[in-house]
C-alpha cells in the first residue's frame, strides 16, 4: 500500500491552522504529499480541478465560498467517469452540518484537531483508497453515495437558507426604469458572477441577487435546481437528453439554449 | 403550506374544556359538603340530602357554565368581546348575574325533580310552595352557593392566568439571557481560537501565552458583563481590543484594526460591552466572508451633548451576505433594546453602507453624554 503515492489538498482560511494541519498530516502519514494549501473556497475548487488530488481537506466556513459549496462545484466539474477525491470537512462548530455527516461517505474532523482523531481519519482514508483500487468495487455506486450525502448537506438547516416568503414578481433595473417580471414568465435563472440572469421567453434581465439568496424564495416544486448555477421552471423543460459523453442536457420549450444538468441533480430526471 | 391557525385554536379551546372536569369535581365535593351540613342542621336523612344536593348542584353548575360559554360565544360573534371573553370565556359580572340567576332557577327546579324521581319522593320546589317568601328563600338557597362558586372559579382562573403569564415572562427573560450569552460566546469563534492556541503552544510559546491572556480577559468580560452595568469607555475599548486581538491571530494579515478614543472621552461611562455585538457583526458578516479581509475602525467622538460611537468595516457590505442576516439582526436588536431601556428615545443605533470608496458598513450609536461630561 505504501508504494502508492497519495496526494492531498488543504483549504483553510486561518493560516496557522492550515500550516498545523499540514504538518500533523505529514507526521501521521509520511507518504502523503500535500499538493497545495489554499485560503478560500474558490482557490480550493480551482486547484483541486487542476491538481486532481486523492484527498481534499476543506474548512466549512471560508470567505467567498463555503467548503460545502466548494465540494458541490468540484463534484459538478469533475471529469465524468473518474473517481471523485475523498473529502474531509474540517470544522470548528457546525451543529447542523454535523448531523448530516452521520453514516458518512464523507468524513469530518473537529477543530481543534486532536492528533488521535486525525490518525483515525487517516486510517479510514487509507482503507477507502485501498478499496478504490480493488477492481470489483463499483464506482457508480460509490459516487452515488457521495452525491446523495452532498445533496443532504446542501439541504441541511444552517447550511441551506431558511425558507422565505415566495417571490411573485422579479424587479429588474433596466436603465432608469424598474421592470416588473412575473415569476410565471421566467424560464430559468442563471448565476453570472455577482449577478443573476433572469430569462423569459423573449428577454433577459440582470438582478443583483445570488442564487443562494433567491432559492428559498422560489417554490421548489415549480423551479428545479439543475446545476449549482441554474434553476429552471419545470414546466418549461421539453426534454432531458444525454449527449455522447453521457452528460444530461435540458431542451426548453421557449428558448433555444441547452442547459447542462450536473450529476448532483441528474437523479431528478427519470422515466416514470 | 401548513396553516399556523390550528395550533393556537386547539390550545385556547383545550384549556377550558380540560378544566370542566376539575370544576365539576369541585361542584360535586361542595354539594356533598353542603348536604352533610344541611342534614346535620335539619336532622334530615343524609343520603337523600346528598342526592338532592348533587342533582341541584350539578344542574346549576352545568347551566351556569354552559350559559357562560354561550354568552361568550355570542359576544364574540357580535364582535363586542373584550380580552376576558376571548381568553377565558368570561362575559363579565352583569352577564354572569343573569346567568347565575337563571341557572339557579333551572338548576333548583330540575334538580329537585330529578331528585324526586331518583328517591321516589315529592318535595317542594320554587313554583309549588304557594308562598312567595318560601320560594325566595329556596331560591337563595341555590343562589348563594352558585354565586360563591362562580366567583371562586373566576378568581381562580384569573389567578392561574396571572401565574402562567408571570412564568412565561420569567422563561422569556431566562431565554434571552441565555441567547445573549450564546451569541457572545459563539462556539465557532471559541473553538477556532482554541484551535489556534493549540497550534501556537508548540510553535510560539510567548505568543500562545499572550493569546491565552487575551482569551481569559475576553471570557472574564463576557461572563461578567451581565453583572456589570456600566464601565468606562476606556475599559470598553480594552475589551474590544482583546476580542479583536483574538480574531487577528486567526485571520492573520486579513484583518487590520484601528481604534480612535479621544482622551477627553476615555472616562465616560457606557453600558458594558455595548459595542461588542457590532464589532462581532463586522467580523462575522463583513470581513470573514471577504476573501481579502479588510479593516475595522472603532471610534468615539463628541457631538454636542451626545456621544457618538461608531464601528466601521471595509468588508463585503450589507445585503450581500444573506446567510448571516439572522444572526446580525439579533446582535443589532440586542444593542437597540439596551439603548432603549437605558436612554429611551435619546439614544439610537443606525447601520448603513459606508459611503466612501472603502465600502463595507458603518454602525453608529448615538447616546446622551452623562450631564457632568456635557458642555454647559
Amino acid at each position: 500500500m505504501n508504494a502508492h503515492r497519495v496526494t492531498a489538498l488543504i483549504a483553510e482560511d486561518e493560516p496557522l491552522l492550515a500550516q498545523a494541519l499540514q504538518s500533523e498530516l505529514q507526521a501521521l502519514w509520511p507518504e502523503l504529499e500535500v499538493l497545495a494549501n489554499v485560503r478560500n473556497g474558490e482557490a480550493a475548487v480551482e486547484r483541486t480541478l487542476a491538481l486532481r488530488p486523492d484527498l481534499v481537506f476543506l474548512d466549512i466556513r471560508m470567505p467567498g465560498m463555503t467548503g460545502i459549496e466548494a465540494t458541490q462545484a468540484i463534484s459538478e466539474d469533475w471529469e465524468e467517469g473518474a473517481a471523485l477525491p475523498l473529502i474531509v470537512f474540517v470544522t470548528a462548530y457546525d451543529q447542523y452540518a454535523l448531523q448530516a455527516f452521520e453514516h458518512a461517505a464523507i468524513d469530518y474532523v473537529l477543530k481543534p484537531v486532536e492528533t488521535e482523531r486525525l490518525r483515525k481519519t487517516c486510517m479510514r482514508l487509507q482503507a477507502a483508497l485501498a478499496a478504490r483500487r480493488e477492481p470489483n468495487q463499483s464506482r457508480p455506486e460509490q459516487l452515488e453515495a457521495t452525491l446523495a450525502q452532498l445533496r443532504g448537506l446542501l439541504g441541511a438547516p444552517g447550511i441551506a437558507e431558511a425558507a422565505a416568503p415566495l417571490l411573485t414578481v422579479i424587479q429588474a433595473g433596466v436603465g432608469a426604469a424598474i421592470q416588473l417580471v412575473p415569476i410565471t414568465d421566467v424560464i430559468y435563472f442563471e448565476a453570472a458572477d455577482k449577478y443573476l440572469r433572469v430569462l423569459t421567453a423573449s428577454r433577459e434581465y440582470l438582478i443583483r441577487l445570488s442564487l443562494r439568496q433567491l432559492l428559498p424564495q422560489l417554490d421548489a416544486r415549480i423551479f428545479w435546481q439543475v446545476h449549482r448555477s441554474t434553476v429552471v421552471r419545470a414546466d418549461a423543460i421539453a426534454a432531458a437528453l444525454r449527449d455522447e459523453s453521457g452528460r444530461l442536457q435540458l431542451k426548453l420549450r421557449q428558448r433555444p439554449e441547452l442547459l447542462p444538468v450536473s450529476r448532483l441533480y441528474a437523479h431528478q430526471f427519470k422515466a416514470m | 403550506m401548513n396553516d399556523p391557525r390550528p395550533v393556537p385554536e386547539s390550545v385556547s379551546s383545550g384549556a377550558p374544556r380540560g378544566s370542566y372536569l376539575s370544576r365539576g369535581l369541585r361542584v360535586v365535593g361542595l354539594s356533598i359538603a353542603f348536604a352533610i351540613v344541611l342534614a346535620l342542621l335539619r336532622e334530615q336523612n343524609l343520603w337523600y340530602t346528598i342526592v338532592y344536593a348533587l342533582c341541584i348542584g350539578m344542574i346549576c353548575w352545568l347551566c351556569i357554565d354552559f350559559g357562560r360559554t354561550l354568552a361568550s360565544k355570542w359576544l364574540l360573534r357580535r364582535g363586542v368581546a373584550g380580552d376576558d371573553v376571548r381568553e377565558s370565556n368570561w362575559p363579565g359580572w352583569p352577564w354572569m348575574f343573569g346567568i347565575v340567576f337563571v341557572g339557579s332557577v333551572i338548576g333548583y327546579t330540575a334538580g329537585t325533580a330529578l331528585g324526586d324521581w331518583l328517591v321516589g319522593g315529592r318535595s317542594s320546589n320554587l313554583f309549588n310552595t304557594g308562598n312567595l317568601r318560601e320560594s325566595l328563600s329556596l331560591l337563595l338557597f341555590a343562589l348563594i352557593p352558585a354565586t360563591g362558586m362562580t366567583y371562586f372559579f373566576h378568581s381562580r382562573g384569573a389567578l392561574e392566568k396571572r401565574n402562567a403569564a408571570a412564568q412565561a415572562a420569567q422563561r422569556q427573560a431566562a431565554e434571552s439571557r441565555l441567547k445573549l450569552l450564546e451569541a457572545q460566546l459563539e462556539p465557532h469563534m471559541l473553538f477556532n481560537t482554541l484551535a489556534n492556541l493549540r497550534v501556537l503552544i508548540t510553535l510560539d510559546t510567548p505568543r500562545a501565552l499572550a493569546m491565552l491572556d487575551q482569551l481569559i480577559a475576553f471570557l472574564r468580560a463576557t461572563l461578567g458583563a451581565s453583572r456589570l452595568a456600566q464601565h468606562s469607555l476606556r475599559a470598553e475599548f480594552d475589551r474590544l481590543r482583546d476580542y479583536l486581538a483574538l480574531i487577528q491571530v486567526r485571520m492573520g494579515e486579513r484583518l487590520d484594526v484601528v481604534f480612535d478614543l479621544p482622551t477627553s472621552l476615555a472616562d465616560v461611562e457606557v453600558p458594558a460591552l455595548l459595542l461588542q455585538p457590532l464589532v462581532e457583526n463586522s467580523v462575522k458578516h463583513g470581513l470573514e466572508p471577504a476573501v481579502s479581509g479588510g479593516r475595522i475602525e472603532v471610534r468615539a467622538a463628541r457631538d454636542g451633548a451626545d456621544l457618538l460611537l461608531s464601528v466601521r468595516d471595509t468588508g463585503v457590505g450589507l445585503g450581500s451576505d444573506a446567510s448571516g442576516q439572522g444572526g446580525a439582526a439579533f446582535g443589532l436588536s440586542q444593542v437597540r433594546e439596551r439603548l432603549a431601556t437605558l436612554y429611551g428615545v435619546r439614544a439610537s443605533l443606525t447601520l448603513v453602507s459606508a459611503g466612501d470608496a472603502g465600502g463595507g458598513a458603518v454602525a453608529q450609536v448615538r447616546l446622551p453624554l452623562p450631564v457632568a461630561e456635557s458642555p454647559v
